[in-house]
């Protein structure tokens, strides 16, 4: 027994000096970052090599890559830069993020969520867009205000700068309305009713994604919006079970709970799943961000169904209770560890030129946070001038907050457990999704 | 430290070290004898290095941080985070709040789908291992399907059977619903209560065979002439499988059924693929739980914490297990 | 209860084992091959089939998801990076195991219960607890050394090789211990080392367990997910990662998905039937016991 004591004494010490000399390596590692202030000189930037991480915006990760590579080959053109491009996987985006921001070591420019923007900026892993750095690619006014809000805290300078825009809108089946003589509803009443008639023989009036906690949070987001409420207050503590963000929830959840306008099986839709079933006619409709490239995708033709904004709780509604979507969106920021700053700056700012937003976004479907390339006829088709006219007047942004992960995963999951107990017959009250929401909230970081 | 001869040599251990080759050389004795004691720490050299490397080393990592509060506004530089001595940990054990209750709930489902997976796949892998100890027509083949479950993808077999699992459209309810008729309505399988066994039933498919694996190979050492001897004796086949298989099994069984627990407890594959990165809360494994906190929400230091409880658990777990199994292995060779 | 009869006896087996032995195998295979089944129907129907309602007959037959696989995701490319990482790994990892599992079987050493006990309890590592600081050393050590680790081949073979590593040395100090030593004595007797007595005694009657611990190596470093959805760039992804990009943003191909599967697999499994021959082959040439 002595000896092994011996040698586990031994072994351990082993341990910690390897431990100390990696420790010791790691400080020499990060120190050589400076280096040398001739490389922001445009002259020099020629021959540099930069990587850009995209994020998945096409069918397929090979098919983002047909989409970027002529793109980038202009801009390499242009500027003599070389980009090396990596389209990476939703599933595994945050967590690479999260790897190279830990490390330090990371791409030069980069694609996130624009949900992310604030968690992102609180690590001190991006680098922020002062007036200066705003200035260099042509000011901050070229952008949508409602994009810019959803780029960091309010009051920092941004963390990054938007790239492609979105927004939520009502997708409605124009045949099955006009089969039901039924016009697009306006307020929640009218959608309710309006899905209770459309609800029949296997087919039903709406679509969700139950299982998703993003698109949940999206959802009870505005939902509580609309009643005035927010899940966080001005200091940034989380405020989720008050009474106006249950209604929220309750409302949701109720689609299939108690109004049983959803098929019970959306409960567990987490795969989009919802947009095959309005493409296909299973749902009448449903509320979607951006979705023609994928409407598309199943076959369904754009004559066949119309956009308008998400329904409101009064008709006409304005200021917080007209709120019809969060912003959503994908901006694009520079990692603040790059060793070719100007490089990567010259980069986002031939990704936001105008010639180049109206080229990527007509592409994916989605809406020019730059101004001035909104005019594009590419954007010019009725559904993306509905979500523009949402976007432009009746989006707010996600709670900007560090903790805006932890939102997402813990409420996101609540209203998952919630649409799981509706689709198993289990009531839905007021008081099951107040406790849902407090168990949530008391699971959030005191900050 | 004393450079003598092995202490202790294994009961059955033969001259291997012994003194007598020692002695048959014209070496000087002294370097042969730093040879023989330095010979396996040579061997042991290369699995050493790797295990301190990518296991030992990280986790003196993760104990560390364990005691940081290393959220998201330190990770940038990690070493900077704020010492916490035991918050992490004491957040984690209050189990009348909802962090701990939380884990603590975690952790009970967690060693319930392991106990049930554990032991459907140890039943099935011993079933099937001795029902095809001998030779039969079509055996080789049968081998061969048994084991496509392991030689999947682990993400290509998860997917199918969530894709089987699905409500509405999934083979599952298909046959209980439709053709069976065996429930009224639908039943959800990766919502809701039910999410569990499914998670169990996938486990188990993938699980199985290599047990089957392990328990095929064990029972290939046994040496015939046992049974033979036995057969002779009268003893018919029931106590053959209980006299002579089983008992020759033990040793597999051992390390078995000990490391089917320990991956089945930090199993991460299967509620994340199947799930994603909520899991329902019925099931809600450790390692989701802990991925949450640590990867989704960005607290490391909470969830290192966690990681390193559920350590201290799988060790207590281990070496009860070990205390046990070695002292009644004992008492089977006295 | 029937009585469950057994097996390498001389004796002649009666009905009831028979039977036994054909309806539990029947259900078994029944349970192993439905999956199967289903990624095999799944993967010759059209998106649109594949998302409506389960049929077990494919309405009309289509190979273009098996055409389609190649364009969707870089298929071919994941799998030669999951082929060179997980036969790398698993080659190293064998070779490591077998002289640290003759070191345990064959030499009493001081530290020997030390060691044992500290590989095994490696397999208790959530392996989240050390994703992270991983990531940080091979960072650190490319900075420092200039070899890259992270996002390389290399940094995952090194990885995935101690994951098998632990329980393949407990395998084979089983199987070696079970190898009489009389056997590797005669050897160093007739002028063999301990290498030599290693590599001409003790591994060739020790195959069955080898191959097994190859198999197992393999499956590990084949299927793992977690640490490969970290480590890897697009240059190097391997497959457990890269079939999950059939999911996209927009839709998920479960046609492909399956197709996909069904590709990468038959070679695996191919490998799976030769070893097969093997272990019985193994197993004849270990019959000195």
């Amino acid at each position: 027994m002595r000896t092994s004591s011996t040698s586990s004494r031994l072994l351990a010490a082993t341990a910690l000096v390897a431990a100390l000399g990696l420790t010791v390596t790691a400080c020499g590692g990060s120190s050589d970052n400076g280096s040398g202030g001739d490389k922001n000189d445009p002259a020099s930037l020629k021959g540099q090599t930069i990587t850009y991480w995209a994020s998945n915006q096409g069918t397929s990760l090979d098919n983002d890559k047909q989409v970027l590579t002529p793109e980038l080959n202009k801009f390499t053109q242009q500027t003599g830069i070389k980009v090396k491009l990596e389209v990476i996987g939703w599933a595994d985006l945050l967590n690479r993020i999260l790897a190279a921001t830990t490390s330090g070591q990371g791409p030069d420019v980069l694609n996130i969520g624009n949900t992310w923007s604030a968690s992102l900026q609180a690590t001190g892993a991006l680098m922020p867009w002062d007036a200066t750095a705003f200035t260099a690619i042509g000011g901050k006014d070229r952008f949508a205000s409602a994009a810019i809000a959803s780029a960091g805290a309010a009051g920092k300078d941004p963390a990054a700068v938007p790239l492609y825009s979105m927004a939520y809108g009502l997708y409605y089946n124009k045949k099955m309305f006009s089969d039901a003589g039924l016009t697009p509803p306006k307020t929640w009443d009218e959608l309710v009713t309006d899905g209770k008639k459309l609800t029949k023989d296997g087919h039903y009036g709406l679509a969700v994604e139950g299982s998703n906690g993003s698109e949940n949070i999206h959802h009870a987001f505005v939902l509580a919006k609309q009643r005035g409420s927010s899940w966080f207050d001005d200091s940034g503590k989380a405020t989720f079970d008050t009474p106006a963000n249950v209604a929220a929830v309750k409302q949701y959840v109720d689609f299939i709970a108690s109004d049983k306008i959803a098929a019970k099986g959306d409960a567990e839709y987490s795969q989009n799943q919802t947009i095959t079933d309005f493409a296909t006619g299973k749902a009448a409709m449903m509320m979607w961000q951006s979705a023609a490239t994928s409407i598309k995708a199943h076959g369904m033709t754009a004559d066949q169904y119309g956009v308008v904004p998400v329904p409101t709780q009064t008709a006409g509604a304005t200021g917080d209770a007209g709120i019809t979507s969060m912003v959503a969106g994908i901006n694009l920021a520079v990692f603040q560890n790059t060793k070719h700053k100007a490089a990567a700056e010259a980069l986002v700012k031939f990704m936001t030129s105008t010639p180049e937003q109206k080229v990527l976004n007509g592409t994916y479907g989605s809406l020019p946070p730059v101004k001035e390339a909104q005019s594009d006829a590419a954007f010019q088709t009725p559904d993306l001038k509905t979500l523009a006219g949402v976007l432009g007047s009746s989006a707010a942004p996600l709670p900007q907050v560090p903790n805006e992960s932890q939102f997402e995963t813990l409420v996101g999951t609540a209203v998952k457990d919630l649409f799981a107990d509706a689709a198993a017959g289990k009531p839905v009250t007021d008081d099951s999704v107040k406790a849902a929401l407090t168990k949530a909230q008391q699971q959030m970081p005191a900050s | 430290m004393t450079a003598t001869a092995p202490p202790r040599r294994a009961p059955e251990a033969g001259p291997d070290s012994g003194k007598s080759a020692a002695g048959r050389r014209l070496r000087p004795r002294a370097v042969e004898r730093l040879r023989r004691i330095g010979l396996p720490y040579l061997l042991l050299l290369p699995a050493l290095l790797a295990e301190l490397l990518i296991h030992i080393v990280p986790m003196f990592f993760g104990i560390v941080i364990s005691f940081k509060n290393l959220t998201l506004f330190y990770i940038h530089n990690w070493k900077s985070a704020p010492w916490s001595a035991f918050d992490n940990y004491k957040a984690a054990v209050k189990i009348h709040q909802p962090i701990g209750e939380a884990l603590l709930h975690s952790f009970w489902v967690t060693l319930a789908y392991t106990l049930l997976s554990v032991g459907f796949s140890w039943l099935l892998g011993t079933a099937a291992a001795i029902l095809m100890q001998d030779t039969f027509r079509g055996r080789a083949i049968m081998r061969a399907i048994f084991l496509v479950p392991y030689a999947l993808p682990a993400y290509a077999a998860l997917i199918t059977w969530t894709f089987m699992f699905q409500q509405d459209t999934g083979l599952v309810n298909h046959v209980l619903h439709d053709q069976l008729h065996v429930t009224s309505n639908k039943p959800f399988w990766l919502i809701g209560d039910n999410s569990f066994w499914a998670m169990v039933i996938v486990s188990v498919w993938k699980s199985w065979p290599f047990a089957f694996l392990a328990l095929m190979a064990g029972l290939q050492n046994i040496p015939r002439e046992l049974y033979e001897a036995a057969a002779m004796d009268g003893a018919g086949v029931w106590q053959q499988i209980r006299k002579i298989t089983m008992p020759s099994l033990r040793p597999v069984n051992q390390v078995l059924v000990l490391v089917l627990f320990l991956w089945t407890f930090n199993d991460f594959n299967t509620p994340y693929v199947m799930f994603g990165q909520s899991a329902p809360h019925q099931a809600d494994l450790i390692s989701i739980h802990i991925y949450q906190s640590s990867f989704i929400t960005w607290n490391f230091g909470s969830g290192s914490a966690m990681s390193v409880l559920l350590l201290l658990f799988l060790l207590l777990v281990t070496a009860i297990y070990l205390a046990l199994t070695s002292r009644k292995r004992g008492d089977a060779d006295a | 209860m029937p009585r469950i009869p057994s097996q390498p006896s001389p004796m002649a087996q009666p009905k009831s084992f028979t039977w036994t032995r054909r309806v539990v195998l029947t259900l078994l295979l029944l349970f192993v091959l439905t999956p199967v089944y289903v990624m095999l129907s799944s993967s010759l129907k059209n998106l649109q089939d594949v998302q409506g309602s389960f049929q077990w007959i494919p309405h009309g037959l289509t190979f273009r998801p098996y055409l389609d696989i190649w364009k969707t995701v870089p298929l071919a490319h994941y799998f030669m990076n999951s082929l060179i990482v997980s036969v790398s790994a698993t080659l190293f990892s064998v070779a490591v195991a077998i002289f640290a599992a003759y070191a345990v079987s064959r030499y009493r050493f001081a530290g020997r219960k030390v060691f044992t006990v500290t590989v095994l309890s490696t397999q208790m590592f959530p392996g989240i607890l050390f994703l992270l600081p991983l990531y940080l050393i091979f960072v650190n050590i490319g900075n420092s050394t200039g070899v890259t680790l992270n996002g390389s081949r290399l940094g995952l073979i090194i990885t995935y090789l101690t994951f098998s590593l632990p329980f393949s040395i407990w395998m084979l100090v089983g199987y070696f211990d079970s190898i009489p030593r009389d056997l590797d004595e005669a050897a160093k007797v007739d002028g063999c080392g301990p290498f030599g007595a290693l590599f001409r005694v003790v591994v060739p009657a020790a195959i069955p367990g080898i191959v097994a611990v190859c198999v197992y190596a393999f499956m590990t470093a084949w299927g793992e997910v977690l640490f490969a959805s970290v480590m890897t760039n697009s240059d190097t992804r391997t497959l457990a990662v890269g079939l999950r990009e059939y999911a996209t943003q927009n839709d998920v191909y479960w046609n492909q998905v399956m197709a996909a599967s069904l590709v990468v697999s038959v070679p695996v499994v191919a490998g799976f039937l030769l070893l097969q021959r093997y272990l019985v082959a193994g197993l004849t040439a270990g019959a000195v016991k």
